[in-house]
């Protein structure tokens, strides 16, 4: 089998949440819904000097993921009706047919990936734009990103990056996501408390 | 190289024949057009077919929209595919605005039916009833006929247009026929750029000059920024943003931001931020140019070669022997006998002493050393001096007019000269700052020359009694001080007649007397030049998605219905051309033009391609005044760069200013604190407020757009330090309070923002009751600001501003 991945070229990245807006466009996703998230994270803080002049350690940084076509996806492992699976080229997606709606799924990904479409009665997610990788193009998100930070292809065709292993996402000992990341110097390792998300409204 | 494999059935019978091409890579291309047409054979077949068009509102970018159109509808978007993928290669990447236009095309928000307010209302009351468009037509037609000939053609005055801007049609056809008819009033400067553009680049330099886009940097070079963000408010893939983080990676350029938020370019791209107290620029560049005194760091051969002003030997003859040079400013030898010290500029800036020796040594020593502003700044309160101060300091250090620089003024950039509709010559030539048209309507014949900026005449005759706003959010949403603008609109006795023609119902369609509903650029033939923002030399062309809905209709078509009515109906359509008509013309014209130096397709091929852009190489030489001064002058009084602005000094004697302004007025780029500066902070309004180009809108352009609110909502960003001081936590609703108005908002709680400023994302629109405590629950920053301008450009200072925030117990 073919595993298809994600690349995020974090140094790249200015948070401008185009692959988020294409792939709502694509995918014509109500409002209120996203495959995509793109997480702002902040940490550090400002010292004033006795002068009255001000430092600050502070930073800020983002990182893009979808779904990450786990090695091991939590979605799948829970799925009471198999609708949850992986096809040829690793991609994790709906069998509709399959799918009753029941939310495991949503529960279960530490992505936040799937989620139950109230009307559809069934769970939607990110396919890696498979349609269109069968007609040779790339994903959404990977064609809008002005800033070429994104890319999508066979895992062993990455460029090489960590293993998404940056804050605020989970340990990639989870469920080996197939998300490959090249950090940018703000980064902060997986659990670090120290930082928190600045953008909670906008990923929820 | 890219080919148009599916088109539309309508540009497939003008493209017969043709064939599509893109090139990227200036002079990669030749022989590119002429080839047989392909893959036309599958449309009828397919029910999808792809239109481009493009997104161009006056952010600076032109990206291509590749429109897949479904059974008459917009289906979904892509954007520009020519060209090359890699990082570094040419695309017009729309971004997340572009790339979401769709709901905003289809958006409960559109005006769908001319309208009239209801008789008997207010301005501001917001009551409208349907009409015929003949009914609008012939109003707006008596009316442009009964006030030209009651006050004059003086008394018209056509708005700046940002929403349209830059295409080929903007607002001119109302300018086209006013001409016809006889000309109006117009503008000088624009809401944007004001103070650099009148009150900085015409004393310094003569006019814009030195300007180079980021390409022209040069490995490991230090780039050092003044209230610039590029990665956040021009994001298209082929724009400054992009540039300068291909840069930063490729050519390992160092980036200083200076700044009070922490922009985009600081975030994970790395650049260096340095917190500035807002409005405090020109401080901080006179305690630079100390420390390169000092360390001597100053480029003498450059300074006295090329500068005025900066020193007594290089002063114009006739002020010497008075210390008004700037190294007298500076060394407290002139002025307020002040030393400019590093110590000094940081209890004005905030920003630590010796993080200012060390900018300086960096700046110093830095060959070359890329020192440019935003526009930002200089909308602050004497925008104007702190302006030209940037560009005092690129002088010092000898860092403009090569390779590798820019002028210390804005990035530049260039590109194919697209020609817009002909306006034909207008007969008035009465001018007044774009800032004050509020002003030409209630105080009219009141304003002067040497007061308030008046241009071709020593005051206006008479104030504006007919105002034509086309694309704009003016009256009630980008124009400073929303409550006192429209409270100026409100009294029918000052502007007899207003005309609001837009697209969507804003707040400023409840200040008109008659809404006219608009197509956007999408829904009609559109053409538009891309490099208004960066290197990129490129024509998008556009065609309508689906046939107009409602009864929308465009500018070109209604204006000539105008003038119809009017009685100059030939004149004005040449003869009976349509817009897409002009569209070819002016394409036409521009290939004979410029054909020489880029291969250009047919208008048809373009159509078909939807778009080309090439990369413009950056020039590797020094500009001419570099080269030999003598023999190429500027264009200054002196002819050389000036730090002292022989101009202004002489302005200084003979213009008046308010008292009340805190303005002032001088020769050399000193710093001046304006009302509502850092100093003025009260009990009552113990924050400086400054609004900013944010990711969700341009201007208020797609500001309602709901899907993009959401990924980029408006708030008040605000420290954690003040946010625990006045009770405050992420995502609570506040009050913000200025002097001007009040209005409700959100807050985010954030390191970004430094202590004692609240910013806010500029754009959102204005929502408030006209009468009773005017509270704006629309996040409109306008409601907010002044009527501050600037005392040299008489642009705007309104960014200079303090207020009060609580939080609002839902």
């Amino acid at each position: 089998m073919t595993q298809y991945g994600f690349y995020f070229d974090a140094t790249r990245c200015t948070g401008c949440k185009t692959c988020e807006a294409a792939c709502r466009d694509y995918h014509n996703l109500d409002l209120g819904t996203t495959f995509r998230h793109v997480y702002e994270l902040e940490g550090g803080g400002w010292n004033q000097a006795e002068d009255g002049t001000w430092t600050t350690d502070s930073f800020t940084y983002y990182t893009s993921f979808a779904c990450q076509h786990c090695d091991d996806p939590a979605c799948m492992h829970v799925c009471p009706t198999g609708a949850m699976h992986k096809d040829e080229n690793g991609i994790v997606s709906v069998d509709t047919g399959r799918c009753i709606g029941c939310g495991y799924c949503h529960m279960a990904c530490p992505y936040d990936a799937p989620f139950v479409d109230r009307a559809k009665g069934h769970s939607v997610k990110c396919d890696g734009c498979k349609d269109r990788i069968a007609e040779g193009k790339q994903p959404m998100c990977v064609e809008a990103c002005s800033m070429r930070a994104l890319q999508f292809a066979p895992v062993d065709q990455l460029p090489e990056g960590e293993r998404a292993a940056v804050a605020p996402l989970p340990d990639p000992e989870l469920t080996k996501p197939n998300l490959y990341i090249k950090n940018c110097a703000a980064a902060h390792a997986v659990g670090d408390t120290s930082c928190r998300v600045a953008n909670e409204a906008e990923v929820k | 190289m890219r080919e148009a494999t599916t088109m539309t059935r309508r540009t497939f019978a003008k493209a017969a024949g043709l064939a599509g091409l893109a090139a990227a890579g200036a002079g990669a291309s030749s022989g590119l057009f002429g080839e047989a047409p392909k893959a036309f054979a599958d449309e009828e077949a397919s029910d999808e077919q792809i239109v481009y068009t493009h997104c161009h509102v006056n952010c600076g970018g032109a990206c291509v929209l590749q429109c897949h159109v479904k059974d008459g509808e917009l289906a979904y978007v892509e954007s520009d595919t020519a060209g090359s993928s890699e990082f570094g290669g040419v695309q017009a990447r729309a971004c997340l605005r572009g790339r979401s236009i769709r709901r905003w095309l289809g958006s409960d928000e559109r005006l769908n039916y001319p309208m009239k307010r209801v008789e008997g209302t207010k301005r501001g009351d917001g009551k409208y009833e349907q009409i015929s468009w003949d009914e609008a037509l012939d109003t707006i037609a008596s009316e442009m006929k009964r006030i030209r000939e009651t006050y004059g053609s003086e008394s018209i005055f056509i708005q700046e247009c940002s929403g349209v801007e830059q295409n080929i049609m903007m607002n001119n056809p109302f300018f086209r026929l006013s001409n016809l008819l006889g000309g109006e009033v117009t503008r000088y400067g624009s809401y944007s750029s004001a103070s650099i553009s009148f009150g900085a680049y015409p004393y310094v330099y003569g006019g814009s000059w030195g300007n180079r886009s980021f390409k022209t940097l040069q490995d490991g070079e230090l780039v050092v920024m003044f209230g610039f963000s590029p990665n956040d408010m021009r994001m298209a893939g082929d724009g400054p943003g992009y540039d300068l983080a291909v840069a930063m990676e490729q050519k390992g350029v160092r980036v200083i931001n200076i700044d009070p938020r922490r922009t985009e370019t600081c975030t994970n791209l790395g650049a260096e931020w340095i917190p500035i107290v807002p409005g405090t620029d020109a401080a901080l560049v006179a305690a630079l140019a100390h420390e390169l005194i000092a360390n001597n760091l100053i480029d003498t051969e450059f300074v006295n070669k090329y500068v005025v002003g900066f020193n007594e030997d290089t002063m114009p003859e006739d002020a010497k022997g008075q210390h008004l040079s700037y190294y007298d400013y500076v060394k407290g030898t002139g002025y307020d006998m002040v030393e400019k010290t590093p110590e000094w500029a940081s209890a004005i800036t905030r920003i630590p002493a010796e993080r200012i020796s060390q900018l300086a040594q960096e700046i110093g020593t830095a060959k070359p050393c890329f020192i440019c502003q935003g526009l930002g700044m200089q909308r602050h309160a004497n925008g104007d001096n702190a302006s030209r101060s940037v560009m005092a300091l690129a002088l010092m250090v000898g860092q403009v007019g090569k390779p590798g620089t820019t002028s210390g003024g804005t990035i530049g950039n260039g590109g194919i000269g697209l020609s817009s509709l002909p306006t034909g010559d207008n007969p008035v030539t009465v001018q007044f700052p774009q800032y004050l048209w509020p002003e030409a309507i209630r105080d009219g014949e009141k304003l002067t020359a040497t007061h308030d900026g008046i241009k071709g005449a020593d005051k206006l005759n008479v104030g504006i009694k007919m105002l034509i706003n086309y694309g704009n959010n003016m009256m009630a949403n980008q124009n400073g001080d929303i409550n006192t603008t429209t409270d100026i609109l409100r009294d029918e006795s000052k502007c007899e007649f207003i005309l609001q023609y837009d697209v969507a119902w804003t707040d400023s369609c409840n200040w008109a007397d008659i809404v006219l509903p608009d197509l956007t650029p999408q829904e009609t033939y559109s053409l538009s030049a891309a490099g208004e923002c960066n290197d990129i030399a490129g024509i998008r062309f556009g065609q309508p998605l689906y046939e107009p809905k409602f009864e929308r209709r465009e500018i070109y078509e209604v204006c000539a219905e105008l003038a119809e009515r009017l009685g100059v109906g030939d004149e004005f359509t040449d003869g009976g051309l349509t817009r897409e008509d002009w569209c070819r013309r002016q394409y036409d014209e521009l290939v004979e033009t410029v054909g020489d130096t880029y291969d250009m397709p047919t208008y048809d091929e373009g159509v078909a391609m939807g778009a080309f852009s090439y990369d413009i190489a950056p020039s590797m030489d020094n500009d001419p005044f570099i080269d030999d001064p003598e023999a190429n002058p500027l264009t200054t009084v002196t002819g050389k760069a000036q730090i002292y602005s022989p101009e202004i000094a002489e302005m200084a004697k003979t213009w008046t200013l308010d008292e009340s302004e805190k303005n002032a007025i001088t020769a050399i780029p000193t710093y001046v604190p304006g009302p509502d500066s850092a100093d003025d902070v009260t009990d009552e309004f113990p924050f400086q407020f400054v609004d900013f180009h944010h990711k969700c809108t341009t201007h208020s352009t797609y500001a309602h757009n709901p899907v993009v609110q959401e990924m980029a909502p408006f708030q008040a960003w605000i420290n954690p330090i003040d946010a625990e001081r006045m009770g405050i936590s992420d995502l609570d609703t506040v009050r913000l309070t200025s002097a001007q108005g009040s209005m409700i908002t959100q807050a985010k709680v954030t390191n970004r923002i430094m202590p004692g400023v609240i910013m806010h994302a500029q754009g959102s629109w204005h929502s408030a009751p006209a009468e009773g405590d005017r509270t704006d629950t629309g996040r409109c920053t306008n409601t907010l600001t002044s009527r501050q301008r600037n005392p040299i450009s008489k642009g705007t200072g309104q960014h200079s501003l303090i207020c009060a925030i609580e939080k609002v117990e839902e």
